[in-house]
């Protein structure tokens, strides 16, 4: 929601929230993906999808800033994430929230002070105001009362939902997702998919997600891009339906269609 | 465009609050106030609902929404009902979200401070329960051990000497410069002291039966217990964390057996190799200063130490060291086994090990050097 100082000013689409320009990343010699090009809108859900091993949450560890780009460019509103200095990224960072696979809450602290954490860390709130956003953000997720427990003492599933709490502290413009239905049953990950739609809507974020899970790439993502692990490449972008209706690469449609059809 | 938020309170109708938000209510500001709303409502009696004006404010987030939160609380325990149509849909539903679903009143911790008597009673408890689990622990290693000597235990051999290498070979170098530290220091407080009787010559005996006897197994029992005991503590808890300990039981193999058996036996197998290491690097400590301080000829010295140390007083060391040995990796492998399923739990877990495992030689040393008076050895 902070407003942008500079965009426009190439005269692009205004409500391009994201770019991913040229990308190619590699861990030494070893390249995982490489001609990376796509673009997010403002309010997107965006998944990253593909095969297992084909890069997908490495793709999410370039845009959050948690590894730098072999080759090409991550653009956030037409600004250019790695070329700037590490207290611009932070800015930049300011703005993202994230959630981990295995939900990453820090362990020696409750759940309320690893929501409180960033809070702490980017506003000059009283910790009383603190307590009571931390409060109010599990109770977004259906975790009201549980703010003195630690990580260790809840379930996997409530262990997402905190970690999505964390993720929308800060009210961030962007939230990316590494496998948020990984682990979950089918109607909790169902009740996470409503969730994250629900935050989206009321925030106003635009979101990518990492995941395989076919219910959710249908039912929320109405952008995406496809990586291949063998071609190294991406090889579709657009909306998951409409791929899965007119792809002419066998290798998405199988996927998109479990292999069925 | 930054010029933080407005709050106004108006009255809408005879029995209406209007609440008039303006501005830009983010997080960067303060959190707004809620004792206003509630000086405002004391003011004017009577109010029955309360409703939102927010066709003037400019951006929100979760500052407007923990301001909407007291209201609503505030609200409620006054009986005045809420309108929240005036709100951004957004808000509404985030709101809606939020008390969805209800809280958990027994989630919330009881409070921590029960009666004394309870507190204590908890505590013994707690002991007991531990006494109870180390027990449980030790006659698991026992019967493990059995096993082992029956040719039953199921384990890696390459993991026993891989163990091996990390308990015995790799701890050469820091147990040669404690002990040759020690020797020295020995030797200087014995020195201090024979100086005034003439007897300086004594010094090798002094040293030679010190560290043979007490203080070689002791400062490897010490080294251990701080290297190697956190580390079968750490690694243990850290596979108990990653629930590769659950992956071994479910495979019907003895976690026991697996595990915790080449550890204690690489360490019960060092410890007197360790500990004779020790007792030499000592004596050289004692030869140093000896030669270098006290004037004492070097093969003197040495001949005083074979005078001085017999194979009796080296037994002694041994046996210590072994038992030694068995209380350390008991104590790390049990702290590691037990430990609950969080990175601070593995923490936990290494400290435990290693001051338990000092507490036992502790305890031992006491209790062996007793049992040896008796015995007249």
């Amino acid at each position: 929601m902070p407003a942008l100082a500079e965009s426009a000013a190439t005269a692009r689409d205004p409500d391009t929230h994201i770019q991913v320009k040229d990308l190619t990343m590699a861990y030494g010699s070893f390249i995982v993906q490489q001609n990376l090009n796509f673009s997010i809108q403002r309010g997107d859900i965006f998944i990253i999808m593909g095969d297992s091993g084909c890069g997908k949450s490495t793709l999410l560890r370039h845009m959050v800033g948690l590894k730098r780009p072999a080759k090409g460019q991550v653009l956030y509103e037409d600004r250019d994430f790695w070329a700037a200095d590490p207290l611009q990224r932070k800015g930049f960072m300011r703005n993202f929230g994230m959630s981990y696979q295995g939900s990453a809450l820090w362990s020696s602290m409750t759940l309320a002070e690893n929501i409180a954490l960033p809070l702490q860390e980017y506003t000059d709130l009283s910790t009383a105001d603190i307590r009571e956003l931390a409060q109010l953000k599990l109770a977004l997720v259906g975790l009201a009362g549980f703010e003195d427990y630690y990580p260790a003492e809840i379930s996997g599933g409530m262990k997402k939902r905190v970690g999505l709490a964390r993720a929308i502290a800060l009210d961030p413009d962007i939230l990316y997702f590494d496998e948020p239905s990984a682990g979950l049953d089918p109607i909790s990950s169902r009740l996470l998919d409503d969730l994250i739609l629900e935050l989206r809507e009321s925030l106003g974020a635009t979101v990518v997600i990492v995941t395989h899970e076919l219910a959710s790439i249908f039912s929320i993502g109405n952008n995406s891009v496809f990586l291949d692990a063998e071609k190294k490449t991406m090889t579709a972008s657009g909306n998951p339906g409409q791929l899965r209706d007119t792809s002419t690469d066998p290798k998405i449609h199988r996927f998109l269609t479990r292999g069925e059809a | 465009m930054d010029d933080g938020y407005q709050l106004k309170f108006a009255m809408a109708g005879a029995d209406g609050l209007q609440i008039v938000l303006t501005g830009n209510w983010e997080l960067r500001h303060a959190l707004p106030e809620s004792a206003r709303l509630e000086r405002w409502l004391d003011s004017h009696p009577g109010i029955k609902k309360i409703s939102f004006d927010s066709t003037a404010m400019t951006a929100w987030d979760s500052a407007l929404l923990t301001f909407l939160v007291r209201v609503i609380t505030i609200a409620a325990s006054n009986n005045i009902r809420v309108d929240q149509s005036g709100l951004p849909d957004g808000v509404q539903r985030l709101l809606h979200l939020a008390s969805a679903v209800p809280e958990r009143r027994d989630a919330r911790r009881a409070d921590g401070k029960a009666a004394v008597l309870a507190r204590i009673g908890n505590q013994g408890m707690a002991v007991a329960d531990a006494a109870t689990e180390a027990l449980a622990f030790l006659g698991e290693a026992t019967r493990s051990l059995a096993r082992l000597l029956g040719g039953k235990a199921q384990f890696r051999w390459s993991d026993l000497w891989l163990t091996v290498q990390q308990t015995g070979a790799q701890a050469l170098g820091i147990v040669a410069l404690i002990s040759f530290l020690v020797g020295i220091i020995l030797a200087y407080i014995g020195a201090a002291q024979l100086v005034n009787f003439g007897a300086t010559m004594y010094v090798a005996d002094l040293v030679g039966i010190g560290m043979a006897r007490a203080m070689g197994a002791m400062m490897t029992g010490i080294i251990m217990a701080g290297r190697t005991g956190a580390a079968f503590a750490a690694q243990l808890g850290t596979m108990q964390v990653n629930e590769e300990i659950d992956a071994l039981e479910t495979l019907g193999i003895s976690a026991m057996d697996f595990l915790v058996l080449p550890r204690m036996l690489a360490l019960i197998l060092m410890m007197p190799l360790l500990t004779l290491y020790a007792d030499l690097f000592g004596i050289l400590g004692g030869l140093f200063v000896s030669v270098t301080t006290f004037d004492i000829g070097v093969m003197e010295y040495l001949h005083r130490t074979r005078e001085a140390v017999k194979v009796r007083h080296i037994m002694v060391g041994l046996t210590e060291a072994s038992v030694y040995g068995v209380l350390i990796a008991v104590a790390g492998c049990y702290q590691g086994i037990r430990c609950g399923r969080s990175s601070s739990a593995v923490g936990a877990a290494a400290t435990s090990a290693v001051v338990s495992g000092i507490l036992l030689i502790v305890i031992a040393t006491a209790f062996l050097t007793v049992i040896f008076n008796v015995l007249g050895i």
